[in-house]
């Protein structure tokens, strides 16, 4: 079924590499304590979604590609992200001077 | 069988191998130095997906933006606050991990679930090589002009915004500053080149 020697790779094939990146993502982003991990996490779930964008703008959309167009979109913002996020933590760390999630409770109830 | 085909099917494999052990040891290594060059793996290898799915622009952009911008980022970040610390233990930490990881693999299995059986109707995957770069320029260009206009001002309030986040609020006393004005340049001052303890 995926490894269909005679054609080319399936669709199928990437969405589960995508899926797999993504559970990968949200696991680690639910139980890092690390701060910078969970930045991380969070790149390789924009990755999953990137992958899906791209299969299938290659499988359905081969002419028009607009899913090529919104994943250039998705790695903009996934930049922006990244530079926005660290600088927020590198602020906490001068503030708390730990990188552990589990004390960043400052706007708890 | 085709060689191009088994071609790109070894390559498919050896790289999403690459991407999902890649992925699993930036989640669960305990040293963060070894997961962020992991992430960086795992980035080199979603940009030879995107090769093996005709996108070279993409591929070359995934490369520059997120090897080596957002990586070298978070290496930046790591080393700035790199100390080690002793975590302070949490009870129910071993449950927390254990349902989070059960959520998880239930959504693994939900999203493989309709992957697979879904009769995908498509017309298969379609080349149209080196076009591509020009067709996202129209696109950008045409339909996409609103979004890429405001994907500029996101950018820009981005790194305005961590800038200012980022920036460390030095204030510098006065009476430092009129010391200052009174020593002419730091080339001024006699600074020996060797301390005293260091000819001994």
């Amino acid at each position: 079924m995926l490894s269909n020697p005679i054609g080319p790779v399936p669709l199928q094939a990437y969405l589960i590499v995508a899926a797999f990146l993504f559970c990968t993502g949200v696991w680690g982003l639910i139980n890092s304590r690390n701060a910078v991990r969970v930045l991380m996490s969070i790149e390789l779930m924009l990755n999953a979604v990137n992958i899906n964008l791209m299969s299938f703008s290659s499988y359905i959309d081969g002419s028009i590609i607009r899913g090529q167009v919104f994943s250039i979109f998705v790695i903009t913002v996934a930049a922006a992200e990244a530079a926005v996020g660290l600088a927020i933590l590198l602020s906490l760390y001068r503030n708390r001077v730990t990188i552990d999630m589990e004390s960043f409770n400052l706007l708890k109830w | 069988m085709n060689i191009a085909y088994s071609t790109e099917l070894i390559c498919f494999l050896i790289l999403s191998a690459v991407i999902i052990s890649g992925s699993l040891a930036v989640v669960l290594l305990q040293n963060i130095v070894y997961s962020a060059f992991l992430l960086g793996g795992v980035f080199m290898s979603v940009a030879g997906l995107y090769l093996l799915l005709n996108a070279s622009f993409v591929a070359a952009a995934q490369i520059l933006v997120y090897v080596g911008a957002v990586n070298v980022l978070i290496l930046f970040a790591i080393m700035l606050v790199n100390k080690k610390e002793k975590l302070k233990p949490i009870e129910g930490l071993k449950n927390r991990k254990l349902i989070s990881g059960g959520v998880c693999g239930g959504l693994l299995i939900l999203l493989l679930r309709v992957s697979i059986t879904t009769q995908w109707n498509i017309p298969g995957p379609t080349s149209i090589g080196e076009e591509a770069t020009e067709r996202i320029g129209e696109h950008l260009f045409t339909d996409y002009l609103l979004p890429f206009e405001l994907a500029s001002i996101l950018l820009l309030m981005a790194m305005i915004g961590a800038i200012v986040l980022a920036r460390r609020d030095v204030s510098i006393p006065t009476d430092y500053l009129n010391d200052m004005k009174n020593k002419k340049s730091l080339s001024d001052k006699k600074i020996p080149l060797l301390t005293e303890n260091s000819l001994k």
